[in-house]
């Protein structure tokens, strides 16, 4: 498992009935290719997060598929529209298997 | 000899250096580029300037006679030799050095003794470009500006004291540091110390100073030295201030800008609602502004050499005119302001000592500004090849560095003038002909794309040991041609290895002895430089 | 980065198969039709290892984003739920050269538009 894989997000602590909002989330992670060598010209094995999604209170805001051309560090920014109160639930899956997950609550009122 | 200084001496004064008649109801002072320049210095404006695309042929790309002719410019007169070239070291001899902050300093009081509450605004990189500059990390142009007392100031070169140093002094300065371009690389969000603009209230006028910085920060210098910050035009983020400050009460908008000329024109006809563009990067010097739409973009050259004055009546929230003056500083004959003269000698009594040995001497011009090699670069070029021992020589296109004439002594401090910087290694690395290819039709692209907004202001990469021809007008990858190994008269063969001395690499980690000690024992050894008609690019304009 | 949408401009032979085969085995090989998407991109990357891209196609269920320079072109899929403002996202990639990336959107009448966006990668240096 990738050690150090730290998500962190930013999303508004409040916003009125279906009003869009601006997300951004950043995890930290080598996002290693597979197309880099080593020291001894061996190839490095591919280690990446290969599947983000956003989801606000079990429904989809965005999926997105990624491939080892997402720089290291991965960012997404995308715009969501809040009906409700509740629970923005962020995962990113790993090759290794792992899945890092992050939720930020939202008040609407 | 001295008659003709005298002569020409006779014909300026400061008072009409100086005349200006008052107009409007807000003035603007602006100073850009000083790269550190405290004392008077020669500085040769560039023979080669060449524009392409729809600017092929406009200013700032005119010199010489062609420049003289177009604004009425006599020959042999003080405004032949501030503004354009040609005669350039029988002109110093007669009309002396230009610049040095203590004849600013004379200049800026005066226009405040007219209009007490004028905005004095820095367009950037002023904490770089010497070497009592470089010794204390920017910290004597630090000092000094602040006793010139500017309302605002924009950036470029100051980045490359490294992001830590440029927050601490930023923090600690007594005006706005402005970059609406300046970005918080990790978020995308606009950083924290560089607010975006400053409001004035000025004559009862509300006036909004927006910052736009040198927007290929991280491109054209070391990004690694300031990581956390991303840069980039951002235009549509500018409308967006300019709106904004509209929306706040600005009756007229001024951007103190590090974009470039041309930059600045593009950026002029697609953001409206700016009524001013002070204009820095690209050291132009023009002694009117260029108007684009209802825009005025002023360019006020660089080293000292300048200080602009432009006074605006501003009525209803419009600007309805204005009136400019580029003034030329020359340095014998506006009288040095006696409190920044101490405070100048103040940076520099630390160091005075190591800074006046004399390296060598020079009896022929040296000079860097211009699109392709000056003798200066060609000096620098040189000493890579010999101290280095390589085959070819790589030097920056960079636009600072001041000229010295036929005569002058070479002192360490004069070659400091021209090689000063964080990132000094002159690195010894061998590079297939199919790498330096791509390297210089990379930079050429950098210079001759015909859209300015992917232009970063530079000039060609100077070039020792080798010979090339480059056709500007062609498309990116297309306009080098002929690559010559001068010392075997040979095609650059694409596959084959080639030993490449340079410095200024963007590259962390870069090792070698810095470019000034490099230069420093070459004119050491040479004793007297006489530079030579070096003729190895041949540059096709049609 | 203005966005821009410049039509698209072919990459190398060897490399147009590639994006060629992205973009049909995303489409099923329906042919894209010009607009009605945008890409929005910096005119030179800051650092190729990290350039800004952002896309956007309203009412697309989903957009896939092309690298067409680099040693494999497949960059990233967005699709879009029902909470999703607008059909646009925002990332940042790598790019081994001067190159156009170019987006693919899906759109729910089985059509697909497609633009693109020249982004050059520079070596760097000089500066006035
Ligand atoms: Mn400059
Ligand atoms: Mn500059």
């Amino acid at each position: 498992m990738a050690s150090d894989v730290k998500p962190r997000v930013k999303v508004p602590k409040s916003a009125s009935a279906g009003e869009t909002i601006t997300i951004k989330t950043l995890i930290s992670h080598a996002m290693e290719s597979g197309q880099r060598k080593d020291s001894d010209g061996n190839p490095i094995p591919r280690s990446i997060i290969n599947h983000f999604t956003c989801t606000f209170n079990g429904e989809t805001v965005i999926d997105v598929v990624m491939e080892p051309a997402i720089s290291t560090n991965p960012y997404f920014e995308f715009d969501a529209v809040v009906p409700e109160s509740g629970t923005f639930e962020f995962t990113w899956q790993d090759d290794d298997g792992s899945t890092y997950t992050d939720t930020k609550e939202i008040t609407v009122g | 000899g001295n008659w003709a200084r005298l002569a020409a001496q006779q014909r300026l004064t400061q008072d009409r250096l100086l005349q200006f008649d008052t107009f409007g109801n807000v003035s603007l002072i602006h100073v850009t580029d000083i790269h550190a320049q405290l004392k008077p210095i020669y500085f040769r404006e560039p023979s080669v300037n060449l524009g392409v695309g729809a600017n092929k042929g406009v200013v700032p790309h005119v010199t010489g006679a062609d420049f003289r002719k177009l604004y009425g410019i006599e020959d042999g007169s003080p405004s032949h030799y501030a503004l354009s070239s040609g005669d350039f070291a029988a002109l110093a001899a007669g009309y002396g050095k230009v610049g040095g902050m203590d004849r600013v300093a004379t200049v800026i009081n005066a226009i405040r003794a007219d209009r007490p509450d004028a905005l004095l605004l820095d367009g950037g990189d002023t904490w770089h470009g010497s070497y009592t500059c470089l010794k204390t990390a920017g910290q004597d142009m630090v000092n000094v500006m602040n006793g010139l007392q500017p309302d605002a100031m924009t950036f470029h070169w100051e980045f490359t004291l490294g992001s830590e140093r440029v927050q601490e002094i930023v923090e600690g300065l007594p005006f706005a540091a402005l970059g609406q371009n300046i970005f918080d690389a990790e978020w995308d969000e606009p950083a924290e110390l560089f607010p975006p603009y400053q409001m004035f209230e000025r004559g009862g006028t509300k006036i909004a100073v927006i910052g736009q910085a040198f927007p290929y920060m991280p491109i054209a210098n070391p990004g690694w030295m300031f990581p956390e910050y991303s840069f980039g035009i951002r235009d549509e983020h500018m409308a967006e201030m300019v709106e904004e400050v509209r929306a706040e009460g600005a009756e007229v908008v001024v951007v103190l800008s590090h974009n470039g000329f041309d930059v600045d024109k593009k950026m002029a006809s697609v953001v409206p609602g700016i009524d001013v563009i002070l204009s820095g990067h690209t050291h132009d010097a023009l002694p009117e502004p260029v108007v684009v739409g209802e825009t005025i973009v002023v360019a006020s050259g660089s080293h000292g050499k300048f200080v602009s004055r432009v006074d605006l009546d501003v009525r209803d929230g419009r600007m309805m005119g204005y009136r400019h003056k580029l003034i030329p500083i020359f340095s014998d004959v506006i009288a040095p302001d006696p409190e920044m003269t101490a405070l100048i000698d103040a940076q520099r009594a630390p160091y005075e000592a190591e800074m006046a040995e004399v390296i060598g001497q020079c009896d022929t011009t040296l000079y860097r500004r211009g699109n392709f090699n000056g003798t200066w670069d060609d000096l620098i070029c040189d000493a890579l090849l010999s101290e280095r021992d390589a085959q070819i020589a790589l030097s920056p296109g960079v636009r600072w560095g001041a000229s010295m004439i036929p005569g002058q002594e070479i002192t360490r401090e004069d070659i400091f003038n021209v090689t000063s910087m964080t990132y000094p290694n002159a690195y010894r690395t061998e590079m297939t002909g199919e790498f330096l290819k791509v390297v210089m039709e990379d930079v050429a692209d950098n210079i001759f794309n015909p859209d300015p907004y992917y232009q970063q202001g530079g000039d060609m990469v100077r070039v020792g040991g080798m010979g090339y021809q480059i056709d500007i007008n062609k498309p990116a990858g297309e306009r080098i041609s002929n690559m010559t190994l001068l010392s075997t008269g040979e095609a650059i063969d694409p596959a084959g290895s080639y030993t490449v001395a340079g410095w200024a690499s963007v590259n962390e980690g870069t090792e070698g002895p810095p470019i000034w000690e490099v230069v420093e024992a070459h004119i050491a050894k040479l004793g007297t430089v006489t530079a030579g008609d070096h003729d190895n690019v041949k540059v096709v304009v049609d | 980065g203005a966005g821009a949408a410049l039509a698209a401009v072919l990459p190398m032979p060897a490399m147009a198969d590639a994006v060629a085969d992205a973009i049909a085995a995303f489409t099923g090989g329906v042919t894209p039709s010009e607009g009605g998407v945008t890409v929005d991109a910096p005119e030179i990357a800051e650092n190729g290892n990290t350039v800004p891209i952002g896309v956007e196609a309203e009412g697309a269920e989903s957009i896939m984003l092309l690298a067409t320079g680099n040693p494999t072109p497949a960059v990233a899929t967005f699709t879009f739920g029902p909470l999703a403002a607008r059909q646009a996202g925002a990332t940042r990639i790598r790019l081994a050269k001067t190159q156009d990336v170019i987006a693919v959107a899906k759109m729910p009448d089985g059509s697909f538009k497609q633009a693109s966006a020249t982004v050059k990668v520079t070596i760097g240096g000089c500066g006035g």
